[in-house]
């Protein structure tokens, strides 16, 4: 885009803008949903958050575009740029919050620190937050966090999904017995969630677990691979994202550590990490709650957004299907489906985000409403309570072959018997600090 | 002709020494005051609050403690938000250790707690000034950082090492809603900035200034150059200190170590380079140019382009123009923002006829 034409565009954007809001009479509420998005196109993460925000949109504008919206409410969104800034999320919140016709429907921060931040205000605000495959695991339990949705899979399931996975290729889970298990960890917040649900499944499987920290960001890896070069452990557990996993995977190689013996989260092993590493990690195991490849709605978008010269919001049509999209496929789909839920109480009009709550914590996303979907193998089953806001539990393990992600399991289910103990325990002691009297989730 | 004095006479001590000289000035003064205090409150929403004034104030402080070490004394400081940090996680602890702790005395102690932090560290410059003091203040930032992630006793064994910040209650008063929030901070903004404005009229602050021009000078003139950096160092860190703990409780409810990382540090320092170095109106001016610029030509570009353009173009553009300004800035003005300010007052003063 030239200049001229860029100036062009923003005199008419400008005189577009302030006609619009002029022109918009009072009392008039537009049929739209609307939903903010704080996300980030710049900074640290720009791969995350650009896909991720490209999927997103493309379902939504597919549901707009093929449907007309949701049951007639048009869907809309606005982005506000945070660079991967907490402070700047914060704003960005408090900026979108009573936009739209019925304000903010659902917030879905991406990043853990904005998570943290606005644990507090989402529950005075009445505006519910979304947090798939990031933000805070204890939010799992509803009657403490009414306004969060760690939907899918949090932080917890992940990690118990790779202790099943090494229990099946060990052979069973009482052959994990005196196996040696490495927790090559991020030296952060969200780096050391995980740190006391490995030692209570080590307590039982009998496995001896020890946890190396990594600190931030993890560009020198040396004297950890070398302690666990001494140690001799039978599978690394790879707790790492950002510039950490290429680092691991080169300097396990060079103390000559077995790849096939290492298990990455999944923020450790999409593509967008995998792809600079090459052959050089071939082997390479990670857990992803949200799989790689095209499914049918991808067709869909690309016949209804793409077709005939069309763009969507991808620029690199070499994204469609990475993890990356099909990330922001997920958000799309669970955040629509959970309108679709709250309309069938509160009828089909635009919603509020309290209103939104409910759909959210009433959702149930079985085979078949996802076969309908198109996203039958990209969404997994889903079923929130006011108990469990989670819903789901699994994940899927792949193989990084030297160029692509192979499956390499279906969906492994969490062993939920061993997590929720510990998030009722973390969640009791945020009530007591907060000074929350969780709800009663049998009245729900 | 606006800032003309004439006609103003001093005729005791008090009147000489006022901070603001010139009627216009208290005039301009106190109308941001009553604005600040009571239009404000009363006009403006949460986003205001929540998304802007809040961190303004609190960065203002920060830099403002910054201008206190680097603009005055001459030591330059990268571990601002280290300080912060202490600030933030004892003021927490304090909190959480001691039965009855009322919320200001905690925000005291923790801020004292950063004055004895920041000495610590400061004592090495006795050694070492300029490059090298620099190196040394980048340490104690690592340090300060890897300390709050490596005692889980720090953040109460919180597994995940996140503070929950407890809530602000003062005399019975809850200060839950945004504006109250804005109101104690502001307070307690306008009351340490007093503070450090008639500081460094005093005694001290020529003792600094005068360190700061040359230090062999000043140690042939009889000031204790290494006592004057220490003072520096402490009073620095204890404004850092408090804005840490505001920025915990006060602006985001729950805190991080990550939140104070080099990045931060990098901020308050560009803030304070911006507004202008070694002076205290400049911190603000810094704060809020660093601070709201970015967002406010964020919201011009969603503005203007909305979904015609791709968000990622936009976004990337207001970052080329925020650095071509901050640069033109400094080619022009290499005194910062209050340089302009002081030139635009001149001009006025002379107006309509200025040089």
């Amino acid at each position: 885009m030239n200049v001229r034409m860029l100036v062009k565009r923003s005199l008419a954007g400008a005189a577009l803008g302030l006609a619009a809001t002029m022109a918009l009479p009072a009392g008039a509420t537009p049929n739209e949903q609307y939903f903010p998005m704080i996300g980030w196109r710049t900074g640290p993460l720009t791969p995350l958050g650009v896909n991720v925000a490209a999927g997103w949109i493309d379902y939504m504008d597919l549901l707009n575009k093929r449907d007309g919206g949701i049951n007639g409410v048009k869907l809309t969104w606005e982005e506000c740029e945070t660079a991967y800034k907490v402070d700047r999320g914060v704003e960005c919140y408090q900026r979108l919050l009573r936009n739209g016709p019925t304000g903010a429907s659902a917030y879905n921060p991406i990043s853990t620190g904005v998570v943290y931040a606005l644990l507090d205000r989402t529950t005075t605000d009445k505006v519910p937050i979304v947090t798939i495959g990031s933000g805070r695991t204890d939010t799992t339990d509803g009657s403490v966090f009414p306004f969060v949705f760690p939907l899918g899979t949090n932080y917890l399931s992940t990690n118990t999904v790779k202790i099943k996975f090494i229990g099946m290729q060990e052979g069973g889970m009482d052959k994990l017995k005196g196996k040696k298990i490495v927790n090559l960890h991020m030296d952060s917040a969200g780096g050391r969630e995980t740190i006391p649900l490995l030692d209570a499944q080590a307590r039982k499987y009998g496995f001896e677990v020890t946890h190396i920290s990594v600190a931030m960001p993890g560009s020198e890896q040396q004297s950890a691979w070398l302690e666990i070069r001494r140690i001799k452990p039978d599978w690394v557990i790879l707790r790492e994202w950002g510039v950490a996993p290429a680092v691991a995977l080169k300097t396990a190689e060079k103390t000559g550590f077995p790849l096939n013996r290492i298990v990455g989260v999944p923020f450790a092993g999409t593509e967008d990490d995998l792809i600079p590493a090459g052959s050089s990690a071939k082997g390479f195991y990670v857990v992803h709650p949200m799989p790689t490849g095209e499914f049918p709605v991808t067709q869909e978008i690309r016949k209804h957004l793409y077709a005939g010269g069309n763009k969507g919001n991808l620029q690199d049509m070499s994204r469609m299907g990475l993890i990356y999209y099909n990330m922001g496929l997920t958000y799309g789909v669970l955040n629509t489906e959970a309108v679709r839920t709250a309309q069938k109480k509160f009828g089909n009009k635009p919603l509020t985000g309290e209103q939104i709550r409910w759909g959210l914590e009433n959702l149930n996303l079985d085979e078949k409403r996802l076969r309908e979907l198109g996203v039958w193998g990209l969404v997994q089953t889903i079923r929130t309570s006011c108990r469990d806001h989670e819903g789901g539990g699994a994940a899927k393990v792949y193989q990084w072959d030297g160029a692509k992600l192979v499956q390499v399991s279906d969906w492994i289910m969490a062993d939920k018997a061993i997590t929720r103990p510990l998030i009722e325990e973390s969640s009791a002691k945020y009530a007591k600090e907060k000074g929350i009297t969780p709800r009663d989730c049998s009245k729900e | 002709m606006f800032y003309r004095e004439a006609g103003q006479y001093k005729t005791a001590y008090a009147t000489d020494q006022r901070i603001f000289p010139i009627l216009q000035d208290r005039a301009a003064f106190t109308a941001l005051m009553v604005a600040a205090f009571v239009v404000i409150p009363v006009t403006g929403n949460d986003y205001w609050f929540n998304g802007l004034l809040i961190p303004l104030l609190i960065l203002s402080l920060a830099t403002l403690g910054l201008n206190i070490l680097t603009g005055y004394a001459g030591q330059i400081s990268l571990g601002s938000a280290g300080f912060m940090g202490v600030g933030a996680f004892a003021a927490y602890n304090f909190m959480l250790r001691v039965d009855g702790m009322p919320i200001l005395g905690s925000f005291v102690l923790a801020s004292l707690c950063a004055a004895l932090i920041g000495v610590l560290f400061g004592l090495s410059c006795h050694r070492i000034k300029d490059f090298y003091l620099i190196v040394a203040t980048l340490g104690s930032q690592f340090f300060i950082e890897w300390v709050l992630t490596k005692f889980a006793w720090l953040t109460d064994y919180n597994p995940s090492g996140v503070i929950t910040a407890q809530k602000i209650v003062i005399l019975g008063v809850a200060f839950d809603t945004p504006m109250r929030r804005y109101l104690l901070v502001l307070t307690i903004v306008v009351l340490m900035t007093l503070a450090a404005k008639n500081v460094m009229r005093s005694a001290f602050g020529r003792n600094c200034m005068a360190v700061r021009d040359m230090d062999v000078a000043a140690e042939v003139i009889g000031i204790n150059v290494f006592r004057t950096k220490l003072t520096a160092f402490a009073m620095s860190s204890f404004y850092c200190g408090m804005a840490g703990a505001l920025w915990a409780y006060a602006y985001v409810g729950t805190v991080e170590p990550q939140a104070f990382d080099l990045d931060r540090s990098l901020q308050i320092l560009f803030m304070a380079i911006i507004g202008g170095l070694g002076s205290i109106m400049g911190s603000f001016l810094g704060a809020a140019f660093v601070m709201l610029l970015p967002i406010v030509m964020n919201m011009a570009g969603s503005a203007m382009f909305g979904h015609s353009i791709d968000a990622g173009i936009v976004a990337n553009v207001e970052h080329i123009i925020y650095g071509a300004l901050i640069i033109w800035l400094l080619i022009v003005e290499p005194h910062g923002l209050v340089r302009l300010w002081q030139i635009g007052k001149e001009k006025l003063r002379l107006w309509p006829f200025p040089r």
